[in-house]
């Protein structure tokens, strides 16, 4: 065992650390920032992730060819750590960083790999993830949109819905049906689809913060061209599923950061909090809970070492991997819980009161949590994985 | 950065599961539960033979000159047969006191002999007080002609019946803080005033004794490491022990999975395997999570350790709160999840689920711990 970098590694790290210092937007707020990017803060973030790119700091892992640097994901775990200790506002196109580029380039055709992925990491372009439907959710392989050919083109019909960044994106990863006949696994393709084209509408949705971060999307008879198709057609949920692999692989690396962050603000938090006549953290009760979440959080890190080191050695990530998900959610959850329980009384006051803690980021960041066992596959799907897949119990 | 173990440590491993898979069968460790002894001299000589009662130990002093990762490999693989026996009192108790405290010659004496199997040794440091803490240490040392006396009461002491030599802990003097004047002391099994009681435990594999000490003479060559000034050798002890101890219990918390995860395959109720169930499948899941954070933070601690990383203390910490609470609600789970048998005598499920909750309560349970983080992190 090993943690030691090589002198190149120990120069990205040193690089990238005066970057950041130097580059962090003035007016970013880390206060109890939440992992997912705030609606109102969309345009400071897609400058602040084009700098990203102009530097060279995003990336790491993809080909030099496609706007990548091609790196290991031992820089792209030596970056996430200092925008932890940086405090790093999080990244806007996350969808687009952590899934869409990299399963173009693993099933994209020359063309595509040529035209995407470099914009999906200057935020030129932002996507977002078309997969659930209202009647398609952790039974994904249930979805109904429908494409139809004619011609050169497939004719889109039908709705998702859960869509975050619809409003603003540019593109859409869009799973459709193909083929009603095959089997439900079968008969899926993988789209990109350019989200401007006619017949493409989109509702905001209001969610349990009050504001509207994902969105209902309709299609009706959206012509989408046959070069848009990644990978093969019927051959889409293979890729969807790779797409959801990279989901927890690279963005698992951006959580734990995220966690890091979130968590030291909790605990600057609890210096300021008094329970009892004395600062939050001093209370036992209180005390212990934070220790827990360093313990868990330090274990999310470790846990991703582990699983980093198996790719390294050209191994797929095992458990260790699957799991992240699942730990994190409820570590995280967990963290946001606690602000409110250090907060006491003052947790009941939104944004706008005068008395509000730190301007009531804590409200929203605790609400936007409960979403966090629900998306990306929900804690009960991820717990059926880690048993069948990896245990090797019984499927029903 | 490379985060996992190398070819050596992989193949240390399968000789080691090999090798206790034939020696440490149930019916061995259950027939051991039975005596005071809790090993065999058959068994020990094999355990000397292969090398591990010396691993850690330098090889000028017949050891392997292994470092932490290693031994937490080795630690594992028992833990998962739930080995009974003297290895940790000897070896990470005794052994490593000395090897961190003693002097050459010290050193010289005892661990040769350590690692060839040919004597045992422990470590006597806490109290009916219970506490982990210098503060705890009660039991006195005066200085005499030629020597010093010993008085007091140790209590969990491992295997102490069993020891050739108990190494002490007692104060020499009362300093400005708890740590001042704490020392360490050889004493040899058989000395005047020394009474060494087995107290019944509820894990029968690890067996604790009452240490008491009235005015038991030493001679002055029997102090160990500065006069006064043993704390931080001690805290180093304790330190690496924990890491080891934490290696034990990761490797029972996996055997306990493994069980589970076979047991729950192939017993029907309501027609299916009670796998196919989602009640029995998302504990599972828990388990194999709370087993594989565990690792991977005791995996850190003896990293650290190799590395006399700064971070030792902390890591340790971390590991052994996690670790506490994992073992414990993973060996609960795995009784729950195999019904009435998981409740009997005869399967061997209550052995870990008796080991577990006895090494969550040595060198400090989950709460003790969270709170050393909270002062290492400065809250
Ligand atoms: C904030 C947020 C953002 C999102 N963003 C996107 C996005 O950008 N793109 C996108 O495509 N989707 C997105 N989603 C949708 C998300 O992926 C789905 O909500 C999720 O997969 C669950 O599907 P569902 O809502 O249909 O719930 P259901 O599948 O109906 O589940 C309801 C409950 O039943 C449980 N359940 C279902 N099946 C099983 C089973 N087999 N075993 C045990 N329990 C089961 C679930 O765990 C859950 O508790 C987002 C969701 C949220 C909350």
């Amino acid at each position: 065992m090993d943690f030691s970098l090589t002198p190149d590694q120990e120069t990205f790290r040193q690089t990238l650390r005066a970057w950041l210092k130097g580059n962090i937007p003035r007016e970013w707020k880390h206060v109890g920032s939440s992992e997912i990017p705030r609606v109102e803060a969309y345009d400071l973030l897609k400058r602040w992730q084009n700098s990203l790119f102009d530097a060279g700091f995003i990336g790491l892992t993809w080909p030099k060819e496609y706007g990548g640097r091609g790196l290991t994901f031992m820089e792209e775990l030596i970056l996430q750590e200092e925008m932890a200790f940086a405090k790093a506002p999080p990244i806007l196109n996350v969808l687009g960083v952590g899934m869409a580029g990299p399963t173009i380039i693993a099933y994209g055709t020359e063309a595509q790999k040529k035209r995407y992925p470099a914009k999906i990491l200057s935020c030129e372009e932002i996507w977002c993830q078309g997969y659930s439907e209202p009647n398609a959710g952790s039974d994904l392989a249930a979805l109904q949109t429908r494409a139809v050919k004619d011609g050169e083109h497939w004719v889109i019909n039908g709705q998702k819905v859960w869509t975050s960044f619809a409003q603003v994106a540019d593109w859409m990863m869009l799973l459709a049906r193909t083929d009603p006949s095959a089997p439900k696994h079968r008969g899926i393709t993988y789209f990109l689809l350019d989200m401007k084209l006619p017949g493409v509408t989109v509702k905001p949705l209001r969610q349990i913060t009050g504001e509207a971060e994902f969105n209902e999307v309709f299609f009706d008879n959206v012509r989408v061209h046959e070069s848009q198709v990644l990978g093969d057609v019927n051959a889409g949920w293979q890729v969807g599923i790779t797409t959801l692999m990279y989901e927890r692989l690279t963005l698992g690396f951006a959580l734990q950061t995220r966690l890091r962050i979130a968590l030291e603000s909790l605990i600057e938090l609890g210096r300021r909090m008094e329970k009892h006549g004395r600062a939050a953290t001093k209370e036992p009760v209180l005390r212990q809970k934070i220790a827990q979440l360093w313990i868990d959080t330090e274990c999310l890190r470790v846990t991703g070492a582990r699983a980093i080191t198996k790719l390294l050695r050209g191994e797929m990530p095992g458990p260790e991997a699957s799991a992240g998900k699942m730990v994190w959610v409820e570590t995280h959850q967990r963290l946001q819980e606690l602000a409110m329980d250090i907060e006491g009384p003052y947790a009941q006051l939104w944004k706008g009161s005068p008395w509000a803690i730190d301007g009531g980021v804590w409200q929203h960041s605790f609400l936007r949590s409960r979403a966090n066992s629900i998306e990306g596959g929900t804690t009960e799907i991820q717990k059926n994985i880690i048993a069948e897949r990896v245990l090797g119990l019984p499927k029903d | 950065m490379d985060f996992g173990f190398s070819q050596e440590q992989e193949m240390l491993r399968a000789t080691a599961r090999k090798f206790l898979e034939n020696e440490c069968t149930s019916t061995f460790v259950r027939a051991r539960m039975d005596e005071p002894a809790g090993v065999t001299d058959d068994f020990w000589a094999k355990l000397a033979e292969q090398g591990w009662l010396g691993l850690v130990f330098p090889e000028e002093y017949g050891g392997s000159g292994l470092g932490f990762v290693d031994l937490t490999v080795l630690m594992e693989e028992m833990g998962r047969c739930v080995m009974p026996g003297p290895f940790f009192s000897t070896v990470l108790l005794g052994g490593l006191t000395i090897l961190e405290a003693g002097s050459p010659a010290q050193r010289k004496e005892w661990l040769p002999k350590l690692a060839a199997g040919q004597a045992k040794a422990t470590l006597a440091l806490t109290e009916p007080n219970a506490r982990w803490d210098a503060a705890g240490v009660t039991a006195t040392a005066k200085e005499g002609k030629g020597g010093f006396a010993l008085s007091g009461t140790k209590l969990f002491v491992p295997d102490a019946h069993l020891a050739d030599v108990i190494v002490v802990v007692a104060r020499t003097a009362e300093g400005k803080t708890p740590e001042d004047g704490v020392s360490l002391f050889l004493v040899p099994k058989g000395v005047k005033g020394l009474e060494v009681k087995l107290l019944p435990t509820m894990d029968q594999t690890r067996k604790l004794c009452e240490v008491t000490l009235k005015d038991a003479a030493v001679p002055a060559g029997a102090l160990l490491g500065g006069k006064g000034a043993a704390w931080s050798a001690l805290a180093r002890v304790i330190q690496r022990a924990t890491i080891a101890l934490c290696g034990e219990m990761c490797g029972g918390a996996q055997r306990v999975l493994d069980m589970t995860t076979e047991y729950v395959k192939i017993r029907v109720a309501f027609g299916k395997p009670i796998g196919t169930y989602q009640g029995v499948k998302h504990k599972a899941a828990d388990m194999l999570v709370d087993v594989e954070n565990a690792k991977s933070l005791t995996y850190y601690a003896a990293w650290a350790a190799d590395e006399n990383s700064p971070e030792t203390a902390l890591a340790t910490s971390m590991a052994k709160a996690y670790v506490s609470d994992a073992y414990r609600k993973v060996s609960a789970a795995g009784i729950q999840l195999h019904g009435g048998i998981g409740f009997t005598w005869e399967h061997d499920l209550h052995l870990y689920f008796k080991r577990a909750k006895a090494s969550e309560f040595t060198f400090g349970d989950a709460t003790h711990h969270r709170e050393r983080v909270a002062q290492l992190i400065k809250l």
